[in-house]
């Protein structure tokens, strides 16, 4: 939909890096001078790799069908659906019974569900969470606002879409989905997975440049290492 | 209320009166009165609780209005108290001394419409945006769906409707008679 009057224009103002994230010169308890930069002392700096596949069909087939069969969700919700997966957790759905669990942390999980719109203050903390994930690891979007920006469509603070800054998988429809409607879609993404075409991890590696450009746009103060491995 | 307010109206300027219910009203004080009223409510009347401050952005008289709305307990009475100031300036007077919590809705004004409460702590720092840079969103000026479109990218093929135009459509295709 086209904006009514196009007079306004935003503003495209740099945000300068926090005083404690400069790089600078500090003096030690000990006395001595060194210089340090915290954003690239304390991380990797290596960029994300493509996971290469097995040396043959069958083998990698196999490697397939045992990762459909391990899906560890990462218990980070966003938006309203985050609401939908306890019935799932619970004996009322019963995900479990699939093989489908649920982590604390990203560095037990695999598949990221982003259950509902994304603020950009959110999206920089589920970019994190998804870089700081092991491969091989998916990504699904829940509901109207990660496909075209659901109800939030005008928001000044919510992204649109949610493949512009994460790979994608699969996406479930819904405002919100029901838990039958994820149920369904860990289902198909068994299947993508076994089709071997759940590639996202290995899209993003790909294009990294793209999504950094794409995330920087809407995160202004960047204040995290480019990639968080 | 009713006798409240009358019992006040000798020592205060007040506009006139809005009663939404009984115990529900809105008057206009002027800004140099709100801090004695606000504590002799708070003192002597027994309106103890904050219950919100808020801001409206009347844009046509370059104003912003102020909505203290503060709550009697015991004579279960809300009284809000509106003072109006100017958009050009944008700056109102802090009452964290009178109830610290007003500290925290001074911050979010501060970001979200930009009134300005100095001396009211911690209130320039960033409330819930991270990163900011444009207008404060909240005012009226600030176009949200142009900021939106010039920001995040739209997916094509996204279709609105009007609900009912679309409903009417779709359940009665041949309401009113030939229209199909
Ligand atoms: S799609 Fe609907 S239910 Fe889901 S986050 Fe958006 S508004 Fe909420």
């Amino acid at each position: 939909m086209e904006d009514v009057d196009d007079k306004f224009l935003k503003k495209n103002k740099e945000v300068p890096l926090r005083e404690e994230l400069r790089p600078r010169k500090v003096t030690t308890p000990d006395g001595q001078e060194i210089e340090i930069e915290p954003l690239r002392d304390y991380f990797c700096e290596a960029q994300p790799k493509v996971h290469p596949k097995a040396y043959s069909k069958i083998v990698e087939d196999f490697y397939n069908w045992a990762r459909s069969n391990s899906l560890w969700i990462l218990g980070f919700g966003t938006g309203c659906g985050a609401i939908e997966m306890r019935p799932l957790m619970t004996p009322r759905f019963d995900a479990y019974r699939y093989g489908i669990q649920w982590r604390p942390t990203p560095r037990q999980a695999n598949l990221l569900v982003i259950s509902g719109y994304l603020s950009v203050k959110t999206l920089k903390r589920a970019i994190r969470a998804y870089e700081q994930m092991p491969q091989p690891k998916y990504v699904m979007g829940l509901g109207s606002c990660t496909i075209n920006g659901g109800m939030y469509w005008d928001s000044y603070n919510t992204i649109k879409r949610l493949d512009d800054y994460l790979p994608v998988d699969l996406y479930i429809a819904g405002c919100m989905p029901r838990p039958e409607a994820l149920l369904h879609g860990f289902m198909e993404l068994k299947q993508i997975i076994r089709k071997g075409e759940a590639e996202g991890a290995n899209k993003y590696a790909e294009n990294f440049a793209q999504y950094k450009a794409n995330q920087k746009a809407v995160i202004k103060d960047w204040d995290m290492p480019d990639y968080n491995w | 209320m009713r006798e409240l307010l009358y019992r006040l109206k000798d020592r205060y300027h007040f506009g006139t009166p809005t009663f939404q219910r009984d115990d529900l009203c809105f008057v206009t004080v002027k800004r140099s009165e709100l801090r004695a009223i606000l504590t002799e409510l708070r003192d002597v009347e027994g309106f103890t609780h904050l219950t919100l401050l808020t801001a409206v952005d009347w844009i046509e008289e370059q104003q912003f209005q102020l909505t203290y709305m503060i709550n009697n307990r015991e004579a279960n009475l809300t009284l809000a108290l509106r003072v109006m100031l100017d958009r050009e300036d944008a700056t109102g007077d802090t009452i964290h001394d009178l109830w610290p919590t007003a500290a925290t809705y001074q911050r979010e004004l501060r970001e979200m419409f930009g009134i300005n409460f100095p001396g009211s702590p911690r209130v320039d720092e960033e409330f819930i945006l991270e990163g900011w840079t444009d207008l404060p969103p909240y005012r009226r000026d600030f176009d949200t769906l142009a900021y939106s479109q010039q920001t995040y990218h739209d997916r094509p093929g996204r279709e609105t409707h009007d609900p009912k135009t679309h409903m009417q459509k779709v359940l009665y295709a041949d309401y009113p008679k030939g229209a199909k």
